[in-house]
């Protein structure tokens, strides 16, 4: 596989890298603000962005490099069951509508930065907001190692990774390289960084997909070829397990699996502090419900990007670990200059979701652990300090992870991050439209649903691994296999109800809830709605 | 802070219960699943499996964005109405 430095893909890649390092600079320029050192600022690009910014930023920001080497991957390996990625992308879309509005108003008039502002604010608790922001930054820190695995598994397929005999400084150079730029452009240029390298990566992404969806099955055969040959990989017998090694369509007991994964996905993107980071951006609800109604063109995307991995299958890729399948594909398909294209679009596709979410990381270490435990006379100017500095310290910790363990611990915790993510959700979502929760029984539903998760994943055998093998189990009393997030999220939920009926019978102290009903439903330009900016900014239109 | 509520008239509208059917009827037809797990009829040789999901991100979209204009119709009523003085 590794047959030496591939130099016309590699001088491609490193043009378009550097070509989006000096963007990343300059992105600070960008529509700048008179105030450049509040937390607002830096944090969250101004909160100026509109319709288009935004579907380019969250699109950025949700459908990342991993996505993009996982999910056909996932199904080079097993067929159907990694198709869930466009249901669960589907479903997205229906739910931002209903309740993301709801949080950008009460954000906007109370100048909440993050998730947990919000749920202290509104149920005067700072012990179930120190939960939300722990669980948001858990939960985000090996999302941010997943994308350098992604830049990795490119880096790989170059022929610059290095061999296992390679030094480890020598072989790991590149990574380090890519890594020194994004946590520079990010620490001097916020958000704006990566709502602009956004633009380019999306280009490259929808260029690179329209070609390889066209050009590789008329050299393959076209898609019955693909599949037939498909169909006959994943019904041989796998002697690990005995079974064959995957579908072309799931069948029946699988089916809740490929459900509870769909929901339990799509319920916890939202939660996830980086896209809340994107969506508080922008400038006003419309955007919002308007961006749910453009989004989905990725999920298209995504979905013919999945088709990809039938062709790895087809086209006869054999490689051992199967995040490099479609890199390896693009390799052997396309002439050298468009593999460094292609390369270029995964590489720059991880750096922008890697720099939102360390900043989305970093708001929640500075405002909801910091400022409320640490140091709570905090100025704006402290604040962004504080800020950067974390941001830098969370992508460090994402670097000593991807070097110093083996790739498969990062791929664990992403998929315990993903269930323990989702155990916010009563608490931000439910308490979006009711108050009627009461604060310690979402606090104790929260600690059920993470410690059943964490056990449950922790149960999960694979043929290659004795723990955390795989995201779904067997549900209690109903005997299907499916997503423990989503169980988790149940047991969750049953908890919090009784545990309210129980703490409001016995009239335990209820939190101050500092909004009130009419702070939901307020737009741009309503009374009291912080802009936050000097008009010139807020208003530049995009 | 006791300033008028955005909404008024009656919560439960017909037009809100089409909204609510658009956005409700993604995660009965994903969700479903038993419903699409087949591979005939193949369109340009993909299974129906892959290219039905597909074809729900088009319909899915649609449905939001019907959503979304309803929604709009639905409140600027409510404003006109409001400010029209014709309380209740």
């Amino acid at each position: 596989m590794n047959d030496g430095v591939n130099g016309v893909a590699l001088a491609v890649f490193i043009l378009f890298f550097v070509a989006v390092t000096v963007m990343g600079f300059l992105a600070s320029r960008w529509r700048r603000a008179a105030n450049e050192n509040s937390l607002d600022e830096w944090g969250l690009g101004g909160r100026s962005f509109g319709t288009w910014v935004t579907w380019f930023l969250l699109g950025g920001d949700l459908y990342t490099a991993y996505t993009f080497v996982a999910v056909p991957a996932a199904i080079y390996a097993a067929g159907a069951a990694g198709f869930f990625a466009v249901p669960y992308t589907i479903l997205i879309y229906p739910l931002m509508f209903v309740f993301l509005p709801r949080l950008w108003s009460v954000s906007h008039k109370h100048g909440y930065v993050t998730t947990s502002d919000f749920v202290r604010g509104r149920f005067g608790s700072k012990g179930l907001s120190l939960a939300v922001a722990v669980t948001g930054i858990l939960a985000t820190m090996p999302y941010i190692a997943l994308q350098l695995v992604g830049i990795q598994a490119v880096l790989d397929v170059m022929g610059v990774g290095g061999g296992e005999n390679t030094h480890w400084f020598i072989k790991d150079l590149p990574l380090l390289i890519a890594f020194g730029v994004l946590a520079a452009y990010t620490y001097s240029s916020g958000l704006r960084a990566p709502a602009l390298i956004a633009f380019v990566k999306d280009a490259l992404i929808y260029i690179v997909i329209a070609v390889a969806i066209i050009y590789i099955p008329i050299k393959l055969g076209g898609f019955d070829d693909i599949f037939a040959k498909a169909g006959d990989a994943f019904a041989q017998i796998n002697p690990a397990t005995e079974k064959p090694r995957g579908a072309l369509a799931p069948a029946d007991p699988s089916q809740w699996t490929y459900a509870t994964l769909a929901l339990g996905s799509a319920l916890a993107l939202f939660m996830y502090p980086h896209s809340v980071t994107a969506v508080l951006s922008s400038r006003s609800r419309d955007v919002i419900r308007r961006n749910s109604t453009i989004l989905p063109l990725y999920s298209l995307m995504l979905g013919l990007l999945g088709l990809l991995g039938f062709m790895a299958i087809a086209a006869g890729i054999k490689v051992q670990n199967g995040q490099l399948a479609i890199p390896q594909l693009f390799e052997d398909m396309f002439p050298d200059w468009f593999t460094g294209v292609a390369f270029a679009a995964i590489g720059i596709g991880a750096l922008v979701p890697a720099a939102i979410m360390s900043i989305a990381a970093a708001n929640l270490f500075t405002r909801n652990i910091y400022k409320d435990f640490l140091k709570p006379d905090a100025t704006p100017e402290q604040e962004t300090k504080v800020s950067k500095m974390v941001s830098l310290l969370v992508k460090v910790g994402a670097l000593v992870f991807v070097l110093g363990m083996d790739k498969t611990v990062a791929i664990n915790f992403q998929l315990l991050g993903g269930i323990w993510i989702l155990q916010t959700f009563p608490a931000l979502v439910f308490g979006l439209f009711t108050r009627w929760f009461h604060r310690w029984a979402l606090l104790a539903g929260w600690a059920v649903g993470m410690v059943y998760g964490t056990v449950a994943a922790y149960g999960v055998a694979s043929p290659t691994q004795k723990h955390f093998g795989g995201s779904s189990a067997e549900i209690p009393g109903i005997g299907e296999i499916g997503y423990i997030g989503l169980t988790a999220f149940v047991l969750n939920l049953v908890v919090t109800v009784v545990l309210t009926f129980v703490l409001r019978a016995v009239k335990a102290p209820d939190g101050v809830d500092e909004t009130s009903p009419e702070d939901y439903t307020v737009d741009a330009g309503d009374k009291g709605v912080q802009v936050e900016l000097p008009p010139a900014t807020a208003g530049a239109a995009h | 802070m006791p300033q008028e509520p955005e909404e008024r008239g009656p919560v439960v509208t017909p037009v809100r219960v089409v909204i609510a059917l658009c956005l409700f009827a993604p995660f009965v037809a994903m969700l479903w699943v038993g419903s699409y797990a087949k591979i005939e009829p193949t369109l340009i040789g993909v299974p129906f499996f892959y290219w039905y999901q597909m074809a729900w991100v088009v319909i899915s979209t649609v449905l939001t964005m019907v959503a979304y204009r309803l929604w709009q119709k639905d409140q600027a009523g409510r404003k006109a109405s409001r400010e029209g003085g014709a309380s209740q």
